[in-house]
C-alpha cells in the first residue's frame, strides 16, 4: 500500500512518545500515512515550521495555540489543537544550594504536597527567586504561576526566564536560574548531572494539566480531512499502546535512540515508569501516572482546558477574560476529535466541557460506550475553575 | 534623511558571524553587533538597543528571544517579532533560508527589507554549506560501516572484497534497502553474536 508522507515536527521530550511510537510501531502505515518526524531545536522554531507550512502537524505546548488565538506573541496563523497528546509530565527542581538549605530546614522532599513544598521553598529562598522554563507560553509557566500565587512564594519576587530544556542543567550550574520547571527527561538530567534536586512533579499542582497537544493549521484541517483523520487515529493508537505497562520498556528504548532524544533509556524510564531519582544522593520517589497518554480520556481536548489557559493568560495580559475564554474554546477541537475517532473504540465523553478541579476521586461519567472513568482532577489548593466565557 | 539601523546578530561561530556582518554592511547604513555567548542573551541585546535582531533558526536560544516579545514593560521590550508585521512573504522566505528576524515595533517595512533580504541570501549560502558538510560526514560514516561489513563477510565466507560488496549490494536490492543499511544491520548483528 502506498503511503502519504506527512511532515510532523516535535521537540525531543518524553511526551513526544505518541508520535515516535506511531512511527516506530507502524501505526502510521496502518492508516496509509508515513510520519516524517522532524525534531525542532526550539519551540519558536517548531511553531514557525507549523505556521509557515513546513510541516503539517506538530507536538506543541498546549498554551501556544491558545496564546496565538488571543493575539499574544507574534505569529497569528490560526491553529487547532485536535487532540491532547499527554497530561502532566513536568517536574519542578531546585539548584544544589537551595536543595541543601531545604534539607537543613528538615524538609523531607515528599514529592507530592505542593502546598508544603511551596512553604518550605519560601523559607529557604532569598528575596528573589529565578525560575527557568522552556517557553513563555507553556503549561510550565501556568503551573508555576498558579503554585507561586497560592503559597508563601507569593511574598517573594519571583522571576520566570526562558531557558531551552537541554540547557536547563547548565543554566542552573551557572547560577543563571535558582530553580526550574521542565519536561522530562531534562529534570532527571539535571539530577544526574549533579546540579540540582527535584522538588515536585507538575501533577502535584494540577492532577490533570493538558501538557502537549497535537496541533495543525486550521486551513490544513479543513483541506485535508482524510489525512487529519489518519494522523489522529495513528497517534491515538500509539497512546493506547503506551498506556499498556508492558510497552513502556520498549518505548524507552525507542525514544532513547540517537535520532530522537539521544539520552540513555534509563533516564527516559523514570518518567514512563513514574519512578524518580530526586537527588544526587539517589533518593527515590514514586509518582503514579506521572505522564498520561490515554487513560481517562486523557487525549480528549476539553474546551474547558483551553478556557482555563485563556483565563490565566488574559488576566496577566490585561485582556477581557470572558472574550478570551470564548476565543480559546474554539482552539481545542473536541468536535474534530469526536468526528475522527468515532467507531475506534475511543471513549469520548458526553460533554465537551467539565469543571476543572472538581473531581477529588475517580468518577464514572456519561460517554459513548458508557465505560469512561475520569481520573481525579484537582488543583493543589482545591479551587474549582468555573469559566466565565 | 535616512537614519542608520542597528542590527544584532546572534551567532556562535565566528566565521559565520563575519560572513553575515560583511554582507549586512554592504547592504546599507547599518551598525552590526555580534553576540556569540548566549548566556544572559536578553540583557546583552538590550544594551545594544537594536532595531533588528537576526538569529539562526536552528539556534535553541531563539526561545529566549521570544520572551522579549512578550515582556511587560515597554523598556524591557526592545523587540517584537518581525513575522507579526505585514510583510508575511518576507517572513516565510526568512524561515525557509534558516534565519529568524526580530524587529522593533513600528519600524517601517521598507527600511527593514534590504537588511532582511541580505540576511536571507547570506543564510541561504551558509545553510547550504552546512547541509553539504553534514552530507559528506554521513557519507564518510556509511563508508566506514560498509568497509566493516565487507571485512566481516570476507572473513566469514572466505570471499574477496569485490565479492563481499557484490553480496551486500545484491541483498540490498533484493530487500529494497540501502547498501549502508544492510551493512549496518550486519555489523550490529555480528556485534551481538561475538
Amino acid at each position: 500500500m502506498r503511503t502519504v508522507a506527512l511532515p510532523v515536527a516535535y521537540m525531543p521530550l518524553v511526551d513526544a512518545a505518541p508520535l515516535i511510537v506511531a512511527r516506530e510501531m507502524g501505526f502510521d502505515h496502518a492508516e496509509g500515512i508515513s510520519l516524517d518526524l522532524r525534531p525542532a531545536p526550539s519551540w519558536s522554531s517548531l511553531r514557525d515550521m507549523l505556521a509557515f507550512g513546513h510541516v503539517d502537524a506538530a507536538h506543541l505546548l498546549s498554551p501556544v495555540p491558545v496564546a496565538m488565538a488571543l493575539g499574544l506573541g507574534g505569529i497569528a496563523t490560526p491553529l487547532s489543537a485536535v487532540s491532547v497528546l499527554s497530561l502532566n509530565g513536568n517536574v519542578i527542581g531546585v539548584g544544589s544550594q537551595l536543595a541543601e538549605r531545604l534539607a537543613d530546614q528538615g524538609y523531607d522532599f515528599d514529592f507530592s504536597d505542593a502546598a508544603a513544598a511551596g512553604a518550605a521553598l519560601a523559607k529557604a529562598a532569598g528575596d528573589v527567586l529565578v525560575f527557568g522554563v522552556p517557553f513563555p507560553f507553556s503549561m510550565h509557566v501556568e503551573l508555576l504561576r498558579y503554585w507561586v500565587a497560592g503559597t508563601g512564594l507569593a511574598s517573594k519576587q519571583v522571576e520566570i526566564r526562558t531557558v531551552p530544556p537541554p540547557l536547563m542543567a547548565q543554566a542552573l550550574a551557572g547560577g543563571e536560574i535558582d530553580a526550574f520547571c521542565v519536561g522530562e527527561p531534562w529534570g532527571s538530567f539535571a539530577v544526574d548531572d549533579n546540579v540540582g534536586a527535584l522538588l515536585l512533579p507538575g501533577k502535584a499542582i494540577w492532577t490533570c494539566a493538558p501538557e502537549k497537544v497535537l496541533a495543525v493549521r486550521n486551513h490544513w484541517a479543513e483541506n485535508e480531512p482524510h489525512l487529519l483523520g489518519a494522523l489522529m487515529r495513528a497517534v491515538w493508537r500509539a497512546g493506547r499502546w503506551l498506556s499498556n505497562a508492558d510497552s513502556r520498556t520498549t518505548a524507552s528504548e525507542m525514544l532513547s535512540r540517537k535520532t530522537y532524544l539521544n539520552v540513555s533509556p534509563e533516564l527516559i524510564d523514570r518518567a514512563l515508569m513514574g519512578e524518580f531519582t530526586i537527588s544526587a544522593r539517589g533518593e527515590q520517589r514514586r509518582v503514579k501516572g506521572f505522564v498520561e497518554f490515554y487513560d481517562g480520556a486523557a487525549t480528549f481536548p476539553w474546551r474547558s482546558q483551553a478556557k482555563w489557559i485563556a483565563h490565566q493568560l488574559a488576566l496577566r495580559n490585561g485582556i477581557d477574560v470572558s472574550t478570551a475564554e470564548r476565543q480559546a474554546a474554539r482552539v481545542f477541537r473536541s468536535d474534530l476529535y469526536r468526528r475522527e475517532l468515532f467507531g475506534l473504540g475511543a471513549e469520548t465523553p458526553g460533554a465537551s466541557e467539565k469543571l476543572e478541579g472538581a473531581l477529588p476521586v475517580s468518577t464514572a461519567v456519561a460517554s459513548t460506550n458508557g465505560s469512561l472513568i475520569l481520573p481525579p482532577n484537582v488543583f493543589f489548593d482545591r479551587r474549582i475553575f468555573e469559566p466565565t466565557g | 534623511m535616512k537614519q542608520h539601523l542597528t542590527v544584532v546578530v546572534v551567532e556562535q561561530n565566528q566565521e559565520r558571524a563575519f560572513a553575515i556582518v560583511d554582507a549586512l554592511k554592504e547592504s546599507g547604513d547599518v551598525e552590526v553587533f555580534v553576540i556569540g555567548n548566549v548566556s544572559g542573551l536578553a540583557r546583552k541585546i538590550a544594551t545594544h538597543g537594536p532595531d533588528i535582531v537576526l538569529i539562526d533558526i536552528d539556534n535553541p536560544s531563539r526561545d529566549m528571544l521570544e520572551e522579549l516579545t512578550v515582556a511587560s514593560g515597554p523598556l524591557e521590550r526592545p523587540v517584537a517579532m518581525f513575522v507579526s508585521g505585514a510583510a508575511g512573504g518576507l517572513a516565510k522566505a526568512a524561515v525557509e533560508a534558516g534565519v529568524s528576524a526580530y524587529v522593533v515595533d513600528g519600524l517601517q517595512a521598507e527600511r527593514i527589507k534590504p537588511v532582511i533580504d541580505t540576511a536571507i541570501a547570506r543564510f541561504q549560502v551558509l545553510r547550504q554549506m552546512r547541509t553539504e558538510l553534514a552530507e559528506t560526514r554521513r557519507a564518510l560514516e556509511e563508508r566506514k560501516v560498509i568497509d566493516r561489513a565487507k571485512g566481516l563477510l570476507m572473513k566469514a565466507k572466505g570471499v574477496s572484497e569485490d565479492e563481499a560488496y557484490a553480496l551486500l549490494r545484491k541483498t540490498a536490492m533484493n530487500q529494497n534497502r540501502r547498501v549502508a543499511d544492510v551493512a549496518e544491520a550486519l555489523v550490529t548483528a555480528s556485534g551481538l553474536l561475538s
